[in-house]
């Protein structure tokens, strides 16, 4: 969706603030604020991609007027009552009216087991990559209203496929509990004239991860 | 920011998830310690003083990056797919995620809070030279920017650099030159001691 996450290419933020390393959190709740959505997130009931659209389809005030970590937090009271985990009202007068559902619950003794496994993406599908690295492709004009992860910004764009990494899990499906629909994805290279016209740095390129679907080959009518 | 009482609603989010027995409070503080105490920024600093020294190594980074920085220990959550991006004299690497906030967890640890701002996210892929004004670093005109925007599970380690005057360093004292924002590309490693 075009929604206030898809910052790329957005003017009037102001600078940058640089930080010093070695301090990831600013307050106590954040600290929590994390936790919690990875607990909660290990029980299974929804994927990263579910979260990242949660987060993402926040109304463009709210995404834009909250820090990170409370974009978190509005992001699982969402998803908690639309799994039906916990009931709006619940959230809203901030206590709870009864025990809950059986979860798979994460427990501290395995956390480290946890997060040193990760859960890796790529999927063996055995279908070819449709495109090989140096092809020219042009990504999709594309404006779904469920989730994705092609930037605006690199929508209608020509540019050259840099390395293909296999079949990784479809974030446009699996955000919606449509299953998995692994795809080839690929890292493909814009000139930055070609993203931001002429007047964009000569010397600049960006990249970006694209699902197949994302692609065609270049010359072909971009619908 | 608009968080009004985001504390106490932290707070009671919390006390509903223990009541209704879908969280182990203690696994909430392992979690904490994990990305506070552990797993941090100094472990990409090995993983990039190692390519520094060891060429054999350096190759491997370059060949699956995921593998050759679990050679080294490190792994995991959001580093699942790894990819090690090599600064030369005619290219420089950055990082960002314009969509939200994705970042190499296992080798940098849990992502500064600019690293999620929409001032970092909207003008890396448009403006890089003007981002890295922000924290005073300044390339010749004519070295090549690449940014890695990560909109996938691929996660982007910068491997920046040796600086000049490093020669016969051990390793250890070279990975303490390795910063954070090296290895995301909003910075340059220094000779003249950690910055």
């Amino acid at each position: 969706m075009n929604g206030a996450a898809d910052l790329g290419g957005m003017m009037g933020f102001g600078p940058v603030e640089p930080e010093p390393e070695g301090h990831p959190f600013h307050a106590d709740w954040e600290r929590r604020a994390l936790a919690l959505t990875l607990a909660v997130g290990a029980a299974g009931r929804w994927s990263i991609d579910a979260s990242r659209h949660a987060r993402e389809s926040l109304p463009p005030a709210q995404y834009l007027t909250s820090s990170y970590y409370a974009i978190w937090v509005a992001a699982l009271e969402k998803l908690l009552v639309a799994h039906g985990l916990v009931a709006a009202d619940e959230i809203a007068q901030r206590r709870s009216r009864g025990p809950g559902e059986p979860v798979r619950v994460l427990r501290a003794a395995d956390v480290p087991k946890v997060l040193a496994a990760g859960s890796r993406y790529e999927r063996a599908t055995g279908e070819p990559a449709r495109f090989r690295v140096g092809e020219r492709v042009r990504t999709r004009n594309m404006h779904p209203t469920g989730h994705t992860r092609l930037p605006r910004y690199a929508r209608g764009r020509a540019g050259v496929v840099e390395r293909v990494h296999g079949a990784h899990v479809l974030p446009d499906a699996n955000a919606h509990g449509a299953g998995e629909q692994p795809q080839h994805l690929y890292t493909v290279r814009f000139d930055a004239r070609e993203l931001w016209g002429a007047s964009a740095d000569p010397a600049l390129t960006v990249t970006i991860d694209a699902w197949e679907s994302y692609l065609e080959p270049e010359g072909h009518p971009v619908r | 920011m608009g968080d009004g009482d985001i504390a106490v609603r932290v707070e009671a989010l919390e006390s509903i998830l223990v009541e209704k027995g879908y969280i182990d409070p203690d696994a909430l503080d392992a979690i904490v310690d994990t990305y506070e105490n552990d797993v941090g920024p100094r472990n990409g600093a090995a993983v990039v003083a190692r390519a520094w020294v060891d060429p054999d190594y350096r190759q491997r980074l370059r060949d699956d990056a995921t593998a050759a920085i679990g050679e080294l220990g490190f792994g995991g959550r959001q580093g699942e797919h790894m990819v090690a991006v090599e600064n030369t004299p005619d290219e420089h690497h950055l990082v960002v995620c314009t969509l939200c906030s994705c970042y190499p967890w296992p080798v940098l640890g849990l992502p500064p809070t600019w690293y999620k701002s929409p001032a970092y996210r909207s003008r890396a892929v448009l403006d890089p030279r003007g981002v890295l004004a922000d924290f005073g670093v300044t390339l010749p005109a004519d070295v090549r920017i690449t940014v890695h925007d990560s909109t996938a599970e691929v996660r982007y380690l910068v491997v920046p650099m040796r600086p000049a005057g490093t020669e016969g360093w051990e390793e250890r004292e070279l990975a303490a030159i390795v910063t954070r924002d090296s290895m995301i590309g909003t910075g340059l490693p220094v000779a003249s001691g950690p910055s």
